[in-house]
């Protein structure tokens, strides 16, 4: 388990150097994300069965575990609205306004937009599942 | 030994105490969620967010002193980023399988994003700086506190409004997406990930792990898109 956690905070680390060194806008743990893909492709080019087996490894369970409690993560800089009720009370209306309508139109497009181009990517091809 | 005084002077200051209240409130938000079966309305994120700040207010604790202890579990919003590489890795085929549909379809959320939430804040006033700390407010916080800061803006107000974002979307995206019938998981989880970061994301896997997968992959490739959209558009509209 702590080689898995391990293997997480290199490539997260290795990300914020690549980041910050290049001067890069996309954010570290990004880059780590693809630093780790990158590194699992590789491995499973390397393997026999060309497949990187991280089924039941202990990065599996360590990667779905910290994905199911996503949310948790969230709430240190969620409770920091405490500082801030006093812009809460001015503009609450007008920022509530916006960010569910901004949302709401942002959830719309994209769904149309993805069910769109897979339909014309898809057509003329047999169905996949 | 303690009076209860010097007692609970001690427990207020202890990172230990705002740490295991912060995973307390959570395990109890996520109890309560799931005896509303899951319910979207129901969030645990916002429901925990409620609890940790009803606290904070009651005991009169400064955010800094709860920060001491809850950092430990902010923390791991980067590790947690890093560990979506895991199931992108599995489910590789479906993705490349659905790779151009996502690019046009990052590419337009971005923009609508962005661009609708300037737009309507302009029209009922807000003033530019809070307009500024709004822009990248679909992207994942710390990139999004990235971005503010380097516009000028106040960067805690932004975290505010990306935590607000993502419940929402993670509370509209479910109603919303089978109100429009769409049954494509992937074309779910995509948008909600667009729009409403890790929260959406968190929201997408409780659903169905192929939303999940898209959600995190629209998550990264969203706070790529906003951090180089974001710079551009506050500096032609604003």
């Amino acid at each position: 388990m702590i080689q898995a956690i391990g293997i997480l905070l290199v490539c997260q680390l290795a990300g914020e150097i690549i980041a910050r060194g290049l001067g890069l806008s996309v954010p570290g743990p990004v880059i780590g994300l693809v630093l780790l893909f990158a590194g699992l492709v590789v491995l499973g080019a390397r393997s026999r069965s060309g497949e990187a087996r991280i089924e039941g490894s202990a990065l599996d369970s360590v990667s779905t575990g910290l994905l199911r409690e996503f949310g948790l993560f969230f709430i240190p800089a969620g409770a920091g609205v405490i500082q801030y009720l006093g812009l809460v009370t001015r503009y609450g209306l007008g920022l509530g306004l916006a960010l569910v309508v901004s949302t709401v139109l942002t959830l719309v497009v994209t769904v149309w937009v993805f069910i769109g181009v897979a339909k014309w990517t898809r057509s003329g091809r047999p169905p996949e599942a | 030994m303690d009076t209860p005084f010097s007692l609970w002077v001690y427990l207020a200051t202890t990172p230990l105490t705002w740490l295991t209240l912060t995973i307390a409130a959570w395990l109890l938000a996520v109890r309560i969620a799931t005896l509303a079966k899951g319910h979207p309305v129901v969030n645990p994120v916002l429901i925990a967010i409620l609890l940790v700040g009803g606290l904070l207010i009651a005991t009169g604790t400064s955010y800094e002193t709860y920060f001491k202890g809850a950092q430990f579990v902010h923390f791991l919003l980067g590790p947690t980023t890093v560990a979506i590489a895991v199931p992108l890795y599995r489910n590789r085929a479906i993705v490349r399988r659905n790779l151009l549909p996502m690019l046009v379809a990052l590419v337009a959320g971005a923009l609508v994003a962005v661009t609708s939430a300037l737009a309507i804040g302009a029209v009922v006033g807000l003033p530019k700086d809070i307009l500024v700390a709004l822009a990248p407010k679909s992207v994942t916080a710390g990139v999004a506190m990235a971005i503010t800061e380097r516009l000028g803006g106040a960067p805690s107000v932004t975290a505010i409004l990306v935590i607000a974002t993502g419940i929402l979307g993670a509370i509209i995206v479910t109603p919303l997406m089978n109100a429009m019938r769409i049954t494509d998981y992937a074309a779910r989880g995509f948008s909600v990930g667009l729009a409403s970061h890790g929260i959406g994301t968190a929201r997408a896997f409780h659903v169905d792990p192929i939303a999940g997968l898209f959600a995190g992959i629209a998550m990264g490739l969203n706070a790529i898109v906003t951090s180089i959209l974001v710079p551009i558009i506050v500096h032609y509209c604003l």
